[in-house]
């Protein structure tokens, strides 16, 4: 008899774990989910809403796949895990033996204890459910006069586009200064501000929220502005101040919690033959650097194919390359590759580039000593991923990236390409006198 | 500006409406001596006919063209029912010469739309016929104005730039709706009347004619009509791409070039050509997707037209064995199928809206090969066919008869596939239906493309978030995520290049690009961002 493994979560980190074991053995697999009969893409719920997808696009697999893959779905909500019996209990009472357990259970919205955090119309923005009841909720600009949304990080500005979509007027409360400015630099960030208010979205900075207001039948009717104590009337609130691992039902279950599930580098609970990965995963010290938990797909992906090659015999740790990450403003999108703090840290400078349009910026962080390049911001260009993460292994100088800014272009052909206005901008706050290299594939193809 | 699109939809749907009322007006009275010249220029001798005619058409009574066609096909069928009664009581008399005398008498099924067509342009009169500059306005005219008001306030409506697929799932006319369902039924219809009932829609030649003389000098055919019509609206939905994608200068440089190859080179040029007498040629249009070029009378026509005849004979075959390939050695398959191509350029103006219903599944993958493979083959023998017919004299090869695989090439693919299914099919199958399952000359580029091209779409790495956006707007349906999300680069031999998928991708995953052979499958090691060596520079910062 094969050993069984099961998985709760068919988020990407379970799914990718679920095929990987696959491809490398004959186990039995199970995932295991309360929210979806299938793996769906959790970053693509704003584009049901906004009608560029039905929810069957968002399946990256057809149905047929997990037959034919022989890894078995159920849908069912785990109440407890008794690591003693290897059992999981449902929420019906029955009950599932394993031999190993992967916890990929994701997260869930914060709250931060407003008052009136729990009425009706007060909502999330993570799950398949939350994607329905926000159709119920905001189905229209006549259902919903006004939406306010609360916490300005990623999902905060996808849900205001998806209300705006729909003509929605939404206002957009962000604790910081400026959008997402413990984590872009100022000039991005403000980049950003302007394109929110160019797209008639109502963003209010450096404001808290002190209450949502109740109607006589208990839904949000407004809410209230702790700095200013205006009350902005709305139907719909959007909470969207972060997110935290879906752990509350693993709170006695003797697996070690922290904010998260706590695993060592191979990914390995307290509890032999119990694992976590993904957005639930919270490493005992950040590895290189990265935090202990991080909520993005990326990893959630890495330590799906990590742990796939533990369980079948072949321990691995996890080992996360480089750093990139990418996300879209409304119509600006967002890469990263390497590391650029909002401020400069210690002994680091940024160099900063802005077109005129107000629309593309990027953003160098540079070890000042030595000149090596620690990471790079873009916003509006499109760059490549394969070159960036060489150039990071093999540490190269921010000089040397510029004179090669070319080689890592990946904007689609006949756009208009701005490396000599960037490097003209380099080399005047510099005073230095780089020269843009044309574009070489055969550099582009070397191996690091 | 909401109010605009409103007006401009009521003053499209009246020019629509008019446009498709005219061919219930008019009558057709058809003169003796126009029904006279006509036997004559056809060499009809043959009493029987004309006097069938004359009493079917001759008649002093007003006809619609409905009318008018039936009787005119009435006509002929006595005349075959008489004739085919003669041979056969001959038949049956053995009587051999007098059976074979009679045939020539008959006339070819085939051909009763077409004289009933080329009657009816004789003998139309009313108001169509005495105002043809005051119908243009009232069909064409409201038309391409109330399509304009449609499409030029979404520059102000859309937003800012940028990919606007807002709604496109909540719209009948867009998510297979009843809107589309009634747009499919309106082509198909159109297709069906235009392929196989020209003398139908005689009325839309009327109104074309000016144009026509004035381009070729000759009266205008249901095929100029069709032609027209694909220009204007090529050019009118255009404008709706422009805005759609203006931010977006791939795209913006690609519709431009569909444009220019459609109206120059496969619409004027041809005209102008005819009216210096020389065979119509539409010199992008490459074998086997025209399917008639090794046709023997195109031959013909064309060995018989001296130096352009014969210039044209070598570019079609260079073109075609040459020039398409080695293009796509270099660009792939989309310097034809989206730059060049009318069939491309008209899916990718009129169809743009509907290239979300392309299905992604693995059967119609499978479907596709089938069949695109299934038609070239098709297209490759009945040419073969055709050529050792033409030059040997013989009537079959291989047990196959020329006439035969031509007629039934020509209706089931020619007609049916590329016309009515093709193109009428795209508001449920989306927009490339035809290019997908049916064009030969995709299949051929496909080959090309998929083994030897320095065309690939590049996967960004690992920054795919499996959104699904690229699968979603692929037109040919192409599963693009399913590579993307490996961070595989994307080479199918279906793809056209539209470069939709990369604009829709909201990570900038998806780069088309021309490069080096070597890298093209397999560009480094796939990277997704796991087990690369630990970034040294942090250890150093962790150590201080
Ligand atoms: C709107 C939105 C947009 C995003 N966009 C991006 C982006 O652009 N880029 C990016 O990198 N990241 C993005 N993210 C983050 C990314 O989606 C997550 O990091 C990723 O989906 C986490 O995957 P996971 O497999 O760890 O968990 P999840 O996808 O959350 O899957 C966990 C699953 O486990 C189920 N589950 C939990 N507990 C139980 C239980 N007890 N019993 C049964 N089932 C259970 C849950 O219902 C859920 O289905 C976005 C997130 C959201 C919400
Ligand atoms: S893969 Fe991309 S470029 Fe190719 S046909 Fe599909 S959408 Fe167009
Ligand atoms: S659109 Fe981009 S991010 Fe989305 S699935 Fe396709 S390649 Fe991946």
């Amino acid at each position: 008899m094969e050993e069984h493994i099961v998985i709760i979560g068919n988020g990407i980190s379970g799914v990718t774990t679920a095929r990987h074991i696959r491809k490398l053995s004959d186990k039995k697999i199970t995932i295991i989910s309360a929210e979806t009969d299938h793996f769906f893409s959790r970053t693509a719920l704003m584009y049901i809403y906004m009608g560029h997808m039905k929810y069957e696009h968002t399946k990256p697999y057809e149905n047929y796949f997990w037959k034919k893959n022989r890894i078995e779905l159920k849908r069912a909500f785990v109440k407890t895990v008794d690591h003693a019996n290897k059992q999981l209990q449902f929420a019906d009472n029955t009950m599932m033996s394993y031999d190993k357990l992967v916890l990929a259970v994701g997260s869930k919205p914060n709250k931060f204890g407003w008052p009136g955090q729990d009425l009706e119309g007060v909502q999330g923005m993570y799950s398949k459910q939350d994607l329905d009841m926000l159709e119920k909720n905001a189905p229209n600009n006549k259902a919903c006069n006004r939406a306010v949304i609360v916490g300005g990080g990623l999902i905060g500005i996808e849900l205001a586009e998806m209300l705006h979509s729909r003509n929605i007027p939404v206002t957009f409360l962000v604790r910081e200064e400026s959008f997402w400015g413990g984590v872009l630099p100022s000039g991005e960030s403000g980049m950003i501000n302007r394109h929110i208010l160019n797209s008639h979205i109502d963003l209010r900075l450096g404001v808290n929220l002190k209450e949502i207001l109740s109607d006589e039948n208990g839904r949000a009717r407004a809410v209230v502005i702790a700095e200013t104590g205006e009350e902005i009337p709305c139907n719909v609130v959007g909470l969207t101040a972060g997110v935290s691992p879906n752990i509350d039902f693993l709170r006695d279950s003797g697996i070690e919690l922290g904010r998260g599930i706590k695993v060592n580098p191979m990914l390995e609970t307290n509890i032999p033959d119990i694992y976590a990965v993904g957005d639930c995963a919270e490493q005992h010290e950040g590895i290189n650097g990265r935090r202990p938990i991080e909520a993005v797909w990326y990893t959630g992906r890495m330590m799906g194919e990590t742990v796939a090659q533990t369980l079948c015999d072949n321990p691995t740790e996890y080992k996360p390359g480089h750093w990139f990450n990418s996300a879209k403003f409304i119509d600006i999108e967002y890469q990263t590759y390497g590391w650029v703090f909002s401020k400069p840290r210690e002994g680091e400078i940024h160099f900063h580039w802005k077109h005129p349009d107000d629309t593309k910026c990027i953003t160098i962080n540079t070890e000042e000593a030595t000149g090596k390049f620690i990471g790079i911001n873009t916003f509006g260009i499109r760059m490549r991923h394969q070159i960036f993460d060489r150039w990071l292994t093999e540490e190269r100088t921010t000089d040397y990236i510029l004179e090669h800014l070319k080689d890592a272009n990946f904007d689609p052909e006949f756009y208009a390409l701005f490396e000599k206005d960037i490097v003209a901008h380099y080399n005047k706050t510099y005073s230095k006198n780089i020269q843009v290299k044309s574009k070489s594939w055969a550099r582009i193809f070397s191996k690091a | 500006m909401k109010a605009l699109t409103y007006i401009g939809l009521a003053i499209f749907l009246i020019g629509l409406s008019i446009f498709t009322g005219s061919i219930f007006l008019g009558n057709f009275e058809l003169k003796q001596s126009d029904l006279t010249t006509f036997l004559e220029n056809k060499g009809i001798e043959n009493e029987l006919l004309q006097k069938e005619l004359q009493s079917a058409v001759i008649t002093g009574e007003k006809m619609d063209i409905f009318t008018f066609s039936s009787n005119v096909r009435g006509a002929l069928e006595k005349n075959n029912a008489h004739y085919d009664a003669l041979i056969a009581k001959y038949d049956a008399e053995k009587d051999w010469t007098k059976k074979g005398e009679q045939y020539q008498y008959r006339i070819n099924d085939k051909d009763f739309r077409a004289m009933s067509f080329s009657l009816a342009k004789k003998s139309g009169t009313g108001f169509v016929v005495e105002n043809r500059g005051l119908m243009w306005f009232l069909t064409f005219g409201l038309g391409i104005i109330g399509a304009l008001l449609f499409i030029l306030p979404q520059l102000k409506l859309l937003g800012p730039p940028g990919i606007k697929n807002n709604g496109v799932y909540h719209n009948p006319a867009t998510n297979r709706g009843w809107i589309a369902w009634l747009v499919l039924v309106y082509l198909v219809v159109f297709y069906i009347m235009l392929y196989f009932m020209a003398d139908y829609v005689v009325n839309w030649t009327f109104i074309l004619d000016p144009i026509s003389k004035a381009l070729s000098g000759g009266e205008a055919s249901q095929w100029f009509v069709y032609g027209f019509l694909y220009c204007v609206i090529m050019i009118v939905m255009a404008v709706r791409m422009y805005i759609k994608y203006r931010h977006n200068k791939y795209q913006v440089v690609r519709t431009t070039s569909v444009l220019f190859f459609q109206i120059v080179i496969a619409f004027l040029i041809p005209e102008i050509m005819t009216s210096l007498n020389m065979p119509a040629y539409d010199f992008k249009n490459a074998f086997p997707l025209d399917y008639d070029f090794f046709f023997d009378w195109n031959l013909d026509s064309l060995i018989n037209s001296g130096g352009i005849g014969l210039f044209i004979l070598v570019w079609g075959i260079v073109l075609t064995l040459v020039i398409v390939p080695v293009m796509v050695y270099f660009f792939g398959k989309r310097w034809y199928c989206s730059w060049v191509c009318g069939c491309g350029g008209l899916a990718e103006t009129l169809g743009d809206p509907y290239r979300q219903n392309s299905s992604k599944k693995m059967f119609s993958w499978k479907l596709e090969r089938w069949l695109i493979h299934s038609v070239l083959v098709f297209s490759l023998v009945m040419t073969l066919v055709t050529l050792y017919c033409y030059f040997t004299g013989a009537s079959s090869f291989i047990g196959i008869p020329s006439n035969w695989i031509k007629d039934t090439y020509s209706v089931l693919i020619g007609a049916w596939f590329a016309g009515v299914i093709g193109t009428g099919f795209y508001p449920i199958f989306g927009n490339r239906v035809w290019c997908r399952f049916g064009c030969p000359l995709a299949a051929y580029l496909g080959f090309v493309q998929r083994f030897k091209s320095r065309f690939r779409i590049t996967t960004n790495g690992g920054q795919c978030i499996s959104c699904g956006n690229c699968s979603t707007y692929c037109e040919m349906g192409i599963d693009v995520r399913a590579y993307a999300q490996k961070g595989e680069n994307i080479i199918r031999s279906s793809c056209v290049g539209c470069g939709v998928c990369s604009a829709v991708c909201p990570r900038g995953v998806l780069k088309l690009e021309n490069g080096p052979l070597d890298g093209r499958i397999n560009p480094t090691d796939v990277l997704l961002g796991n087990d690369v060596d630990l970034m040294d520079y942090v250890n150093n910062k962790n150590a201080s």
